[in-house]
């Protein structure tokens, strides 16, 4: 895998990278998906920042919730009645008392759940192919393109430049090595 | 001086990879509390759980106080963090992980003292509920029951609440680490990258795991209380009981919140990011509660007090007058008397000043989970069945090793993970909202700008 990015120290800048970056994509015939920003920190309020919102996450988190629901449900009253208990006439499957476990089960059913489902909308885990550049854990951000087309590297440094990138480079290789040639 | 992306890297990350000389004492006085620990556990499973002060009426003491206590201190963390996280409140930012983490390790041990108290902890696995040929079924009517339900959620929400905000630091460690600490790290981060929809995601999940965990916290001390209220026992049996464990472990929580940062930002030189801002705002807190605990106590006596039930009057006056009256004014004290002084006057209101109050209060609410517990029981209903208790050096080594064993697990963690959470403190430079471009209303989405004209064609190839 390549890449070449540059770094910025301004989301401002960043956006209008990542916007000169869009505009080309069919002129220098590359994906919008090959383009790349990472940084060390989010960026609220910018177009690069927010184009990931979604409500889908509360959504399975309610669905979490409802099977950690129904969990607790099987566990506390289907199961003492299928057991052999002697309970002296008390009720074999008291409500007061199984809602507290239904409660419990419900409330670890949604952390799960929204845990689950940061892990496969973040894409994680991922250990092959991580970018990342140490200037970005000192404030700056990374947009770049992976893999660029051959031919219009030398164009798309020079939209990078022309955007505000305070440094541009060209990686390849291993994940999290950047064994990069700066510009 | 303005304080830099590079410069809170580099403070935040150096405590994991350099060790001071104060941080081995600090860590071997912590060892040695918790091997006497081990030790002292060692010669009780082998004699047996007599060698505790425990007997009849009195089954009921140290540990279960411990167990209180322990779990009271874990409400502070994940609480308070999730509560300024929903709020967002901008000075939560140096605050919440130390918090986490006081929840977590807090949890741990209060998860484990049960353990010890059922005398053959290896048996501990009977409380899982599984259908087992031992004609043995977990009894869902008990509230000890509800405890391992409601416990095993808080940790494992808690644990949750902890790791995800730590994922990109995690990763910042990686990046600046080599060789087998790498390899650690990298799993650690579960190669995080930091790109837009990874920081969306992770900012989502987060909401939701601080909407999920205040209830998730307030159930599990109101379900520890009525381990207690659910029986008939003078004092116990009482509707007061869920809200006033729920103050006190909030109340206790926030102190030892407050003691931890106040030694993190000492030995750890964070003088930069734990400002005494923090513990000013989180002194008005243990303010608030003090007081609230103390309505809490007077609405709890006093009502006991107007009602004169003999049984109950019985256990008042041990409290107030006879053989726990030191102990009872000692808490109101270290609870009330000392810090409401001190945190109430602004000039007072320091780092020295709140970490004096907070001591003094995980003191007095150590004392007061154990006068809820043992007078309690040594005078029943019955007053042939009234009894005493003393504690043994068996009981007192186990509980100085549960202060060592959380002190351990705390500065252990110090090592492995940066106390301060620092793409949270990276976004704290960032211009109010993130943005630049002031012309537009606020919550009004920013829009890009787009070079002009052609694309650059003048490249030298």
């Amino acid at each position: 895998m390549k890449i070449l990015y540059g770094l910025y120290s301004d989301p401002e800048k960043v956006q209008l990278a990542v916007d000169t970056l869009n505009a080309a994509t069919s002129e220098l015939k590359f994906n919008p998906r090959q383009i790349i920003i990472v940084s060390g920190e989010p960026h609220e309020g910018y177009d690069f920042a927010e184009s990931h919102l979604t409500s889908l996450p509360y959504r399975w988190a309610v669905l979490g919730g409802a099977i950690g629901a129904l969990s607790g449900y099987f566990l506390t009253t289907l199961t003492q009645k299928a057991y052999p208990i002697a309970t002296g006439g008390m009720p074999i499957a008291p409500a007061w008392t199984d809602g507290i476990i239904i409660y419990e089960l419900t409330m670890l059913g949604a952390i799960l759940m929204t845990f689950i489902v940061l892990l496969r909308g973040a894409r994680l885990p991922n250990f092959k192919g991580v970018i990342t550049d140490p200037e970005v854990w000192a404030g700056k951000i990374l947009v770049g393109v992976v893999d660029p087309p051959q031919d219009a590297q030398s164009v798309l440094e020079k939209c990078l430049l022309q955007a505000g990138a305070t440094q541009v480079k060209q990686s390849s290789g291993a994940p999290g090595k950047l064994a990069s040639k700066g510009t | 001086m303005q304080i830099t992306a590079e410069q809170i890297e580099k403070d935040l990350l150096r405590p994991i990879f350099k060790t001071g000389r104060k941080y081995l004492v600090a860590v071997g006085l912590a060892t040695s509390l918790v091997l006497a620990g081990m030790a002292a556990f060692g010669y009780q499973v082998y004699t047996g759980i007599g060698v505790w002060g425990i007997n009849s009426p009195v089954f009921w003491a140290f540990d279960i106080t411990n167990f209180v206590f322990w779990i009271g201190i874990s409400h502070a963390g994940t609480l308070i963090s999730a509560i300024l996280r929903l709020t967002n409140a901008t000075w939560r930012r140096p605050v919440t992980r130390c918090a986490e983490a006081i929840t977590v390790f807090s949890l741990l041990i209060g998860g484990l003292i049960p353990l010890c108290h059922i005398g053959r902890p290896w048996l501990g696995y009977w409380m899982i509920p599984y259908p087992s040929q031992r004609g043995i079924w977990p009894n869902f009517r008990s509230p000890l029951e509800w405890d391992f339900f409601a416990i095993a959620t808080y940790l494992i929400g808690s644990t949750t609440f902890l790791y995800l905000p730590a994922i990109p630091d995690f990763a910042a460690v990686r990046d600046a680490a080599k060789g087998l600490r790498k390899r650690i790290y990298s799993i650690l981060s579960l190669g995080w990258q930091g790109t837009p929809r990874q920081w969306q995601r992770l900012e989502i999940a987060m909401h939701i795991m601080a909407i999920a965990i205040v209830p998730v916290a307030v159930s599990v001390h109101t379900i520890v209380s009525w381990d207690f209220a659910m029986t008939l026992i003078p004092m116990w049996h009482t509707t007061i009981f869920g809200p006033y464990f729920v103050v006190g472990a909030i109340f206790s929580g926030v102190a030892a919140l407050i003691l931890a940062m106040a030694l993190l930002r000492r030995f750890l030189h964070l003088e930069e990011y734990l400002k005494p801002l923090h513990f000013n705002n989180l002194g008005k807190l243990l303010l608030t509660m003090s007081l609230l605990w103390f309505y809490c106590i007077f609405a709890e006596f006093l009502t006991t007090w107007y009602g004169n039930t003999p049984s109950e009057m019985a256990v008042f006056w041990e409290n107030v007058r006879h053989n726990f009256a030191p102990l009872f004014w000692t808490m109101v004290v270290c609870n009330f008397v000392i810090p409401v002084p001190i945190l109430a006057m602004k000039k007072l209101r320091t780092v020295t000043g709140t970490a004096i109050a907070s001591c003094t209060i995980v003191i007095g609410m150590w004392i007061e989970r154990f006068l809820i517990i043992v007078p309690a029981l040594d005078h029943k209903f019955l007053p042939y069945s009234w009894g005493t208790y003393r504690p043994t050096l068996v009981e007192d080594i186990l509980m100085a090793s549960t202060f060592g064993f959380m002190t351990l697990l705390y500065l252990s963690f110090t090592k492995f993970v940066p106390m301060i959470s620092v793409w949270e403190m990276k976004v704290g430079l960032q211009p109010r909202g993130g943005g630049i471009l002031t012309t537009e209303a606020p919550g009004e989405k920013r829009h890009g700008l787009v070079l002009e004209g052609p694309l650059p064609t003048d490249v030298e190839e």
